[in-house]
């Protein structure tokens, strides 16, 4: 039998069904795994003590004849970003160090009643606010490709639980490219779903129009089956779209079975050009549509002039709704508070937030603050808005040439820890690809597209397609992983590097 | 603090022209708050809750929670606006007010900015006397309010002096119209009775509409009120100030009055008002200086990204405008017109608060006059000195069915008051109570000619002057028969037997 | 020179309430100033004519029936608290007055 660990969710899954595996021998070989080698890693900012307690009672439903829904038992990993009522939620953050919810995000919530076993809380950039999970309170996590590298960010804990081994599913968060980024850097998959199409109650609010909690796991298959779970309208979300969505697993089944390449047009960023990618990222993105070529995909310039404004345009919008959904860590009901002798309650809010929040957070507050106040408004996040509209105007007409659109889902492999830290510009251009599906709205999914031929490190294919359709989506992405997986032989995850737990 | 230098009232009208804005914050009754589903402390089932025991993750801003809009809250909010005589805006949305405060619970408030729900109507206001002015409304707009502090430490809780302050979040979220007038001009000496009136017609109007519990007592409305002065002549408005939370009738009227008076001291001594909020004391009727207007206003207004427009259909918008009841001044109008009250008689019934009772003891059966007398004069009296309110004593049928016993005769006026007596005492209906106490007026002629016959026996000197054409004689007989009578027999009555036995 | 001064990161210091270091200050102003540069850019597109987009997704009347429910208990509410009397939340001296 395959090492359980290294089973993707869909087959562990079916032997959770078959009683060939206990959810608690699952769920314990995860933890035994976290114990091994997330000294190294840091994807875990916290484990859930009572992991093997609800395997347990899972096993038991499951061994009383219960009907259980068909992921039950199967252990997940968390993204700290996601409010949850028997784990500590910090969203990275030192101001919310031991933060507990009364109550649980609804897709905890959700996965919680699909019988999905919780291991723990990952690690994050500070309130989502990053691409490197380096600017986590809690120090950075490691790419289990190179550990000296970045998992990209801001859900790399979760990306690198995957990679590593220690959770076969993970939730994520992207608010600019924060579950699809990481997935590239960690030869894992990720998607972003419609805004709206899963719930953001519970999730620690960024940039509420850009946020989007989604599945980050290691086959498109295991991703459809979490977002059928945690899809769906939510009374507590006004912006949750109130609509039947087909199933995203099944649209991965057809995908693989090669269905839809035939006359698929794919759009290819004129925008775009390779000379903004690392060499080998650029190649692996040409192979990758190479292969759909091959299978009968038509591959279709298009133009996206206002792409070019994405970055700026999200560098305004996010920091502003930041900078007032952040407003609420001070000191008074929950998290930090910082005496202050003699102080009044303002000197002990402002002296709390300058010591709770890292450099970071407080730079994109302050830009947030400026962004909105009284005569910059127009000129900043009133722009940015108008921004936002012609993107959305160059994605509907390049969709009216194509199903989808393809772009390298990141410009270079994992870069090191360190490399742009001090240079916040550098770090903001890494969401290039990613950010205008987020001022749009539209889903996107990152899948592992091979080795780069420069450094060896992962790279990731993104899809784009119109609002609503994430099945098609799935369906491309199980298409082509399907046809990369049969060339290499097996997952890309395979030729990782063993983690030997400190030994390295 | 020194006491404010004030002029004359008279004088400052002579000098000045003082022009007033007034805005009022209305508490909704809906079952639960605005944006939670927790329940509104502003509905009287759970006014007198336990401080942070009616509270939902939004209401204190909790990580991950999010507003959800109470569908209740916007019939009622569209209901106001339309009693209001507002357009309903076909598209209004919410926006969010940045400002940290320890009663605020996500440091800033949900409110509505440049699309209110509601905008430019009027309100009939009636001064009393007859005189009617027309109040023209700016906007009427939803929010949330904040919760509660109370300063500990200090005197008399006031935020000076105090070493710290409890928060309860209780009445955050809970559901708000403001309404807020454009300058009102020309309303001269009379501006502070306006105030007063404007204030208790919208209470009226919230009444009748079903929207707010409307009881000024605890807060359910509340006004704040914007005063400034200008030179006769002058075609500028003069600075204002804004008095906060004046929230009783009596307390606008004086808040008002005492303004013109003291800003009209300081510009006739060359001064200048300072733009600020001034808070009133009830106590020494009196204003004081609170914040001046700095760049800490700046709010940073922006779209809620939470939450989606407000687009009511045309149908929504009739519905209500259907269900709207009769305007408070155009009923008094009708009612005055039906009735043929005097102005004096109308606003006797209007200040006793007494319209519904009467028009519904009229509808009853009684006479408007007869219903008048007995709501104004008995009951209010007996009310009076029982310290409650008349409605509390009997019902309006109750006073119908008396009514109706003294105009068939079975009572006297002075009968009836008894019978009054005995039903507020709980004895039953007016007829149960003249069967158990006897008191119907003796009709059979038989025993007041008896009785006659004996009181002019034992005064033959009377019945000598009645014979000798003294009529008016007869009273000193009618007297003895009622007394044998005791009291329960028809004073007329008595006196024409008495001349027809006199003259036989 | 450029429109981000010291004078103003200090100001929107206080407008979010961050206490911010003499330090902090110089950093920020040379930062924002960088970025802002480069954001500056969206006002070239952004004309009259072009509508804002707030709502990625858009989306309208989305209400709640008027039911209780979500409510925490007064343990719940204070779980985290830094400070309180047992039923409020305490915070220090409050020096400005209400908005
Ligand atoms: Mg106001
Ligand atoms: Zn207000």
């Amino acid at each position: 039998m395959t090492d359980i660990i290294r089973m993707t969710a869909a087959e562990l899954a079916a032997k959770l069904t078959e009683g060939e595996i206990s959810s608690v021998e699952a769920t314990q070989a995860h933890l035994d795994r976290i114990a091994a080698v997330d000294g190294d890693v840091n994807a875990y900012l916290h484990v859930n003590d009572a992991a093997v307690e609800t395997a347990r009672g899972i096993d038991e439903r499951r061994a009383s004849g219960e009907e259980l829904p068909p992921l039950a038992g199967v252990p997940l990993a968390i993204k700290d970003v996601l409010v949850t009522t028997d784990m500590p939620s910090t969203s990275g953050s030192k101001i919310l160090e031991g933060f507990m919810s009364p109550y649980d995000a609804t897709v905890v919530a959700r996965a919680r009643a699909a019988g999905l076993v919780p291991l723990g809380k990952t690690n994050m950039d500070e309130f989502a606010m990053g691409s490197s999970t380096e600017h986590s309170a809690y120090g950075p996590t490691r790419n289990p490709w190179d550990l000296d590298r970045i998992p990209g960010g801001s859900g790399g804990g979760s990306a690198a639980a995957v990679a590593a081994f220690e959770a076969p599913l993970a939730l994520g968060s992207d608010t600019g490219g924060s579950i699809r980024q990481p997935a590239h850097v960690t030869g894992t998959v990720g998607i972003k779903p419609t805004y709206g199409a899963v719930s953001r109650y519970g999730s620690i609010a960024l940039a509420s129009s850009l946020d989007q909690v989604g599945p980050v796991t290691r086959t498109v298959f295991d991703a459809g089956l979490l977002q059928d779970i945690i899809a769906g309208h939510d009374v507590h979300d006004a912006t949750s779209i109130d609509r039947e969505w087909p199933s995203m697993a099944r649209a991965a089944i057809e995908g693989a079975a090669g269905e839809g390449l035939k006359g698929l047009k794919i759009g290819v960023v004129k925008e775009l050009p390779d000379s903004g990618f690392q060499p080998g990222v650029a190649d692996s993105f040409h192979q990758s549509l190479a292969k759909l070529e091959a299978q009968g995909a038509e591959i279709v310039e298009i133009s996206a002039p206002h792409f070019e404004y994405a970055v700026a345009a999200y560098y305004l919008i996010l920091p502003a709704e930041a900078s007032s959904n952040l407003a609420k860590f001070d000191s008074v009901r929950f998290g930090m508070r910082v005496e202050v002798p003699g102080g009044t309650v303002e000197d002990v809010m402002s002296a709390t937030r300058d010591a709770g929040f890292g450099p970071e957070v407080k730079r994109r507050i302050i830009l947030g603050t400026y962004a909105l106040s009284a005569g910059y408004y127009d000129a900043y996040y009133g722009s940015a808005q108008k921004v936002r509209t012609l993107i959305q105007r160059d994605f509907a007409s390049a969709f009216a040439d194509v199903d989808v659109i393809a772009t390298p889902t990141a410009p270079t492999t994992a870069f090191k820890l360190g490399e742009k830290i001090d240079d916040p510009l550098a770090m903001y251009l890494n969401d290039l690809t990613t950010i205008p599906a987020n001022l749009a709205g539209v889903p996107g999914i990152s899948v592992p597209s091979g080795l780069s031929a420069d450094d060896g490190l992962p790279v990731g294919v993104q899809f784009l397609a119109p609002a609503h359709e994430d099945a098609r989506l799935y369906r491309v992405g199980a298409a082509l992983e399907h046809l990369l997986v049969d060339d290499w032989g097996g997952p890309l995850l395979d030729r990782a590097p063993a983690l030997n737990g400190g030994a390295r | 603090m020194a006491r404010a230098e004030l002029m004359g009232f008279e004088e400052a009208l002579e000098r000045f022209e003082p022009v007033i804005g007034l805005e009022v914050h209305i508490e909704l009754n809906t079952r639960t708050k605005m944006f939670s589903a927790a329940a509104n402390p502003a509905n009287t089932e759970n006014h007198d809750a336990e401080p942070n025991t009616l509270v939902a993750p939004v209401d204190m801003g909790l990580p991950g929670s999010m507003p959800a809009v109470n569908a209740e809250a916007i019939r009622k909010s569209i209901t106001l606006g339309l009693a209001l005589g507002c357009s309903i805006a076909p598209s209004s949305r919410f926006a969010r007010k940045n400002y940290f405060y320890p009663d605020l619970g996500k440091n800033y408030q949900i409110s509505q900015y440049d699309e209110p729900i509601a905008f430019e109507g009027s309100v009939e206001v009636d001064l009393g006397d007859g005189e009617t002015v027309v109040v023209p409304i700016e906007r009427a707009h939803m929010e949330e309010d904040a919760g509660k502090l109370t300063h500990m430490g200090g005197s008399a809780g006031r935020i000076q002096g105090a070493s710290s302050s409890l928060v309860d979040y209780n009445r955050a979220g809970v559901p708000l119209v403001e309404i807020v007038t454009h300058p009102i001009f020309g309303t001269e000496h009379r501006a502070p009775e306006l105030a007063k009136a404007y204030l208790a017609t919208i209470r009226d109007i919230a009444i009748a509409t079903g929207i707010s519990e409307a009881r000024m007592e605890r807060g359910n409305v509340r006004c704040d009120a914007n005063v400034s002065l200008r030179p006769r002549g002058a075609e500028k408005l003069g600075t204002r100030t804004e008095t906060k939370n004046v929230n009783s009738m009596r307390s606008v009227e004086r808040a008002v009055r005492y303004e013109i008076q003291r800003q009209a001291a300081i510009l006739a001594s060359g001064g200048t008002i300072t733009q600020e909020t001034r808070h009133w004391h009830e106590d020494t009727g009196e204003t004081s200086p609170g914040r001046p207007k700095s760049d800490a206003d700046d709010y940073r207004y922006f779209p809620e990204p939470d939450l989606l427009p407000v687009a009511p259909s045309e149908e929504l918008i009739e519905e209500l405008r259907a269900a709207l009841p009769e305007a408070p001044a155009v009923r008094r109008r009708r009612l005055k017109a039906e009735w043929d009250f005097t102005d004096l008689e109308l606003q006797d019934v209007v200040n006793g608060g007494l319209l519904n009772e009467v028009e519904a003891t009229v509808a009853a059966g009684a006479a408007p006059q007869t219903a008048r007398k007995w709501w104004t004069g008995e009951i209010t009296r007996v009310a009076n000195a029982q310290e409650t309110e008349p409605a509390a004593l009997v019902t309006p049928d109750q006073v119908a069915s008396l009514q109706k016993l003294i105009d068939d005769g079975t009572l006297t006026d002075k009968l009836a008051r008894q019978v009054l007596e005995g039903v507020i005492a709980g004895e039953g209906t007016p007829q149960q109570v003249v069967d158990a106490r006897g008191l119907a007026v003796v009709s059979d002629d038989g025993a007041l000619i008896a009785a006659i016959d004996d009181a002019l026996a034992a005064q033959p000197d009377v019945l000598e002057k009645i014979r000798g054409g003294k009529v008016q004689a007869a009273g000193a007989i009618i007297g003895a028969v009622m007394k044998a009578m005791k009291g329960q027999a028809d004073a007329a009555r008595v006196r024409e037997l008495i001349l027809e036995r006199a003259g036989s | 020179m450029s429109e981000i001064t010291p004078e103003l990161v200090r100001h929107l210091g206080v407008l979010a309430r961050i206490q911010l270091e003499d330090e902090e200050v110089t950093r920020l102003t040379g930062e924002l100033d960088a970025i802002v540069e480069n954001i500056a850019k969206v006002s070239q597109v952004a004309s009259d004519d072009v509508p804002a987009t707030s709502h990625p997704i858009p989306m309208q009347n989305v209400f709640r029936p008027d039911e209780v429910g979500d409510m925490l208990t007064t343990d719940q509410a204070l779980q985290n608290a830094p400070d309180s009397d047992g039923d409020r939340f305490r915070v220090t001296a409050i020096l400005g007055e209400e908005q």
